[in-house]
């Protein structure tokens, strides 16, 4: 058996990384659990939990990449790597079908429905069922609010993150020319376009609670609303952190033209982001 | 890179204690922590059915009271499914798909401990609402709202554990797809798979897809009752069928979930004991994946009396029914593999057999369920109960079961004791037969599931349910013991163990070394 034969696999040690992050999603339920019973303490015990999950990723992908540097990371684990981060996203995008599953349901079946049928001509005769709608009891009690209209912040907020899509893959290119200058420069672009997203993101959410009565407890649009482009803006600012784990990584002269998946990873993850806004702004803002 | 760092890395030896088991990488010893919490998750979920059974026992209230009552249902449904079937069939999965592949590890396996490790956590959430002000989640395993909003403390505890759950079969999933596409031996082409893994890459493309729907319907449960929102209340403008439309979405591919390993694993063993090989291998495989994509546009036969139109319950209707045409090649492929075979029948092949012939019993009663006029009838009663008993205690349920005896020699190293093994096998088919056939006469009757008291006309037949279910519980600890006497001592094993076995997880000593394949074989 040659030792050649016996490198062809990359078989990482016992690792305490693992059970560290177990422990961290533990503490974070529990923290959880408590903030929603109004339990004392338990804001600290979820952002204990948080803290530890940050420790158990910066030890963790640390160790990835001293591992990846040194040059241990053969062509098997990087496309192992590949598959991974794909199937990861697909279970991503699965997450966010069930939100719009809820959002095609209820503008195209259930709130027609609540206008049709006899039991609701008798419960909530001055229900006019047409999207969008904070639902038959909350408009009979008086409940009202402003849609969010598309052209303003959301349409500014589309320009800004299909830009980024473009510099960040311009970074790729500078990334497979060896040109670091322009890597660096499209990586630094992208995150600033990812900040002033979120940004805005947050002076909408912030207009919409104070000025618009658009809340999340707006009926079924506000639930729908706010779910779809809240947990969209949380991936935002993940990949926003992430890509900044990638440029510091990139200042730092990790990555080769042929060898830099974490940075193509990321990329990935980025265009995930920028294609789920494309469908929100289709259709929770513009379409309604 | 120095040569010397890489050979310390893979042969990185076996810490000894309980660390060696917290920080493990390797896919035997987190396989192995899977199969053992399966097992621990296996007895708990039993103790539940055994309360359920005793106050069935008789009419009125015997023993317990009807809000723990429907706590045992719930719970005992959610430990079974996420607790041991699930994490069974994971087990199995990491000890043998890279012995099967020629792989020497799974493709990652710091994240294959921590799809381990998340479990624990998660359980130790959902089991410590028993203790709960309000008690355990009683609304049923399918969490329906509104009557699931109602639950007391214990609420939360249910949604997070379901989230870690969730977070842990994702990671596993994603785990086993690339170590199938990616680790193969040179060789090992997709169509040389054993169906085991076949199966079980199917099944993780199922996992993947699914668990976050589930993830996003507890999610909405959770912000409906704690932030306001009103995704399942009409008077927002939701519906509180959308949950059943989204559950279900989910719930439907993980009843396939629960039974595609199990296909794999009666695959492999009924053509070792018949000593031929498969038939007709290449239909398996295509049968196994028309059941998964078929399980993505079923989901609402189990919602025919919420109300939808008639043109979505016929296509509910025929769509389902359409799975019994490949569910019915693979059926006739066992039967035929064992046609004119040479057939000995060892405990592994004695489960193999009643799970085609039980399964299909269960199959032929969720065809009767998929008909929508007679699914009004039966909806909610013991007949339901009944069929997926069939489908999930003498189809997932001894699927596993013969798995680990077939390939107990093989990680043990011993033989196990072939007596005990009959007796826990008679014991168990003749005991779960009776707990479970009459409940399909109950059910025509009219007995309604999920309620602790029940109308004298079902004395009888329930009588004869619980007397069944005692000793199909019982007999369990006959296999607890053939385990336990398994891993401590007993006949030797050879590397074959099984005269009629092939496949490479036989090709390598019994019990398989810490490391195998660390050189790839080559596959013919």
């Amino acid at each position: 058996m040659s030792l050649a034969q016996t490198e062809k696999y990359y078989l990482p040690q016992p690792s305490l990384w693992p059970i560290i992050g177990s422990f961290a999603l533990f503490l974070m339920a529990i923290g959880g659990v408590m903030v929603m019973r109004e339990i004392d303490n338990g804001g600290w015990i979820l952002l204990a939990g948080l803290a530890v999950m940050i420790y158990m990723m910066i030890g963790w992908f640390s160790e990835v990449i001293r591992d990846s540097e040194a040059g241990r990371f053969n062509k098997q684990v990087d496309s192992s790597f590949r598959w991974s981060m794909s199937w990861f996203i697909f279970s991503e995008v699965m997450f966010f079908a069930a939100f719009f599953g809820a959002l095609f349901y209820t503008r195209m079946l259930s709130v027609p429905w609540l206008g049709e049928s006899d039991t609701m001509e008798q419960l909530w005769p001055a229900f006019k069922a047409a999207w969008p709608t904070a639902g038959p009891g909350l408009t009979a009690d008086g409940f009202q609010f402003t849609p969010m209209g598309a052209w303003g912040l959301p349409a500014i907020n589309t320009l800004l993150l299909l830009t980024s899509g473009v510099t960040v893959t311009w970074a790729h290119w500078g990334l497979k020319k060896s040109k670091r200058s322009q890597l660096i420069l499209g990586l630094a672009m992208t995150v600033a376009l990812g900040v002033v997203f979120l940004g805005l993101q947050a002076y909408e959410y912030n207009h919409a609670y104070t000025e618009m009565g658009l809340t999340l407890g707006a009926g079924v649009y506000g639930a729908t609303f706010f779910m779809l482009t809240g947990f969209h803006g949380f991936h935002v600012l993940v990949g926003t952190i992430m890509l900044i784990v990638m440029l510091l990584r990139s200042i730092a002269g990790h990555f080769t033209a042929e060898h830099h998946f974490a940075f193509e990873a990321v990329s990935w993850y980025w265009h995930f982001v920028d294609v789920v806004w494309v469908m929100l702004f289709i259709l929770v803002y513009w379409l309604i | 890179m120095s040569t010397a760092t890489t050979h310390d890395a893979h042969h990185e030896e076996q810490r000894s204690g309980l660390m060696r088991w917290v920080f493990t990488t390797n896919h035997k010893d987190i396989g192995t922590l899977y199969l053992l919490f399966s097992l621990l998750m296996f007895m708990v979920g039993g103790a539940m059915a055994m309360i359920i059974r005793a106050e069935l026992f008789e009419p009125g209230l015997q023993f317990v009271q009807p809000q723990f009552f429907n706590s045992m249902t719930t719970m005992h449904a959610l430990i079974m499914i996420f607790g041991a079937v699930m994490p069974g069939f994971v087990g199995l999965a990491n000890w043998l798909v890279p012995m099967m592949i020629g792989a020497p590890d799974m493709a990652l396996p710091r994240m294959n401990n921590w799809s381990f490790w998340i479990l624990p956590f998660a359980f130790a959430m959902l089991l410590s609402t028993l203790f709960m002000e309000g008690g355990a989640p009683a609304g049923g395993w399918t969490m329906y709202p509104p009557l699931v909003l109602q639950t007391g403390n214990a609420f939360p505890f249910l949604i997070f554990a379901v989230h870690l759950m969730g977070i842990s079969s994702i990671m596993g999933a994603i785990n086993i797809v690339v170590t199938i596409v990616n680790m193969r031996a040179p060789g090992m082409t997709l169509m040389k798979m054993p169906l085991f893994v076949w199966t079980w890459l199917i099944t993780a493309y199922l996992l993947i897809a699914v668990m976050p729907v589930l993830a996003g319907a507890v999610t909405m449960l959770l912000t409906d009752r704690n932030f306001g929102t009103h995704f399942f209340n009409a008077a927002g403008g939701g519906d509180p069928v959308m949950f059943q439309h989204i559950f279900w979405f989910f719930a439907h591919p993980e009843v396939y979930i629960l039974i595609l390993p199990a296909f794999g694993i009666v695959s492999q063993v009924i053509p070792t004991f018949a000593r031929k090989p498969l038939f007709g291998y290449a239909s398996m495989v295509y049968a196994t994946a028309s059941i998964a994509v078929l399980s993505f546009i079923v989901w609402a036969h189990h919602m025919f009396t919420v109300g939808m139109p008639v043109t979505a319950q016929l296509f509910f209707m025929f769509s389902t029914m359409l799975i019994a045409v490949p569910t019915g090649v693979k059926v006739f492929n066992w039967v035929a593999t064992m046609w004119k075979g040479s057939m000995t029948f060892e405990t592994p092949m004695l489960f193999a057999i009643a799970f085609v012939c039980l399964f299909t019993i269960g199959g032929f009663s969720g065809l009767v369920l998929a008909i929508a006029p007679v699914d009004i009838q039966l909806h909610d009663t013991y007949y339901v109960v009944a069929h997926f008993h069939y489908v999930l205690v003498s189809g997932a349920l001894f699927s596993i079961f013969a798995g680990i005896y077939y390939w107990l020699p093989k990680w043990t190293g011993h033989m196990y004791n072939e007596t005990l093994g009959k007796w826990h096998f008679w014991l168990s088919v003749i005991g779960m037969n009776i707990v479970f056939f009459p409940m399909h006469f109950l059910g025509l009757a009219g007995m309604p599931r999920r309620i602790p008291d029940y109308a004298l006309q079902f004395t009888e037949f329930n009588q004869i349910a619980t007397v069944g279910a005692f000793m199909f519980g019982f007999s369990q600890l006959i296999f607890l013991i053939v385990v336990m006497k398994a891993i401590k001592g007993g006949e030797k094993a050879t590397a074959q163990v099984w005269e009629g076995a092939e496949g490479l997880e036989w090709t390598v000593p019994s019990p398989a070394p810490y490391h195998t394949f660390e050189t790839a074989p080559v596959v013919k």
